[in-house]
């Protein structure tokens, strides 16, 4: 076993303990940083598979600007919400009954698929590298690369909108 | 033996608890914090299909996803906060205004 295929195994327990603690922590600021620390750890287990490029994506979108812009709406909220307080909703036992048998249910599937091994690091195609990653990237799918900036347009508009409503509402 | 059984595993269960958590929690952000984790979880298996068939495209799609993931924040945190202005409160069990 080598030191790719441990810390595999470590970052995934503790991608598991992060998503379990988002269940039972009661302040949404735990639960923000249980995710952050999953989130780490999925980015742990990316560069260990090799795929380094998602894994940067990961720390720099998701930790770095999704997580970010989270932690600041819980500071602007009031932390004497009733929701702070009560953690679960009236349906919680079967939501988790629900939850168990899809995992069940996704298991059983997975144990099916049989095991064809990645190798960590060893196996990792040359191409998932920061430089052939790029230059394919933006050789074959830069229509892809321009629409999502159509995307973004839209969704900048989609906020103002929102926050205008929201104005003309209140006043 | 990271084998994908194991990292599918890994993203499955990670689907279910995104999954239980939007179902039981109460609070609106802490339900968007569980969508982000059912998406992170979409995203592990992504990436462990495309080391197995060893293509670039997953790779590609995963950077895709990122960029919705944050259009989608960008537009979900204000329709969160509006709702939380209305009804002072970010218990989804108030927002009771579109039950028939």
């Amino acid at each position: 076993m080598t030191i790719e295929q441990l810390l595999v195994y470590f970052f995934g327990a503790c991608a598991l303990l992060g998503g379990v603690l988002m269940l039972v922590a009661r302040h949404p600021m735990r639960v923000a940083l249980a995710l952050i620390s999953c989130m780490l750890s999925l980015a742990g287990i990316y560069a260990m598979l090799g795929v380094h490029v998602v894994a940067v994506f990961q720390v720099l979108i998701y930790v770095g600007a999704v997580m970010v812009f989270m932690v600041y709406v819980i500071m602007l909220l009031d932390v004497r919400d009733p929701s702070f307080l009560r953690r679960y909703s009236r349906v919680l036992l079967p939501g988790v009954v629900l939850g168990a048998l899809l995992a069940g249910a996704l298991g059983i599937s997975a144990i099916r698929l049989g095991a064809a091994a990645i190798q960590p690091g060893a196996s990792a195609a040359p191409s998932y590298l920061v430089q052939p990653f790029s230059v394919e990237f933006l050789r074959e799918y830069w229509l892809h690369f321009e629409l999502t900036s159509v995307l973004l347009v839209a969704a900048v508009v989609a906020a103002i909108a929102i926050i205008r409503s929201g104005r003309r509402s209140d006043g | 033996m990271a084998d994908t059984q194991l990292l599918l595993g890994l993203s499955f269960v990670l689907f279910a608890l995104g999954l239980v958590g939007v179902m039981v929690r109460r609070n609106a952000l802490v339900m968007l914090m569980c969508m982000e984790l059912m998406l992170n979880a979409v995203i592990l298996a992504l990436v462990t299909f495309s080391l197995e068939t060893a293509t670039l495209s997953g790779a590609v799609l995963v950077f895709l996803i990122f960029v919705v993931a944050a259009a989608e924040i960008a537009i979900a945190i204000p329709i969160v906060l509006q709702l939380s202005r209305q009804r002072s409160s970010l218990d989804v069990e108030g927002y009771d205004r579109l039950k028939g």
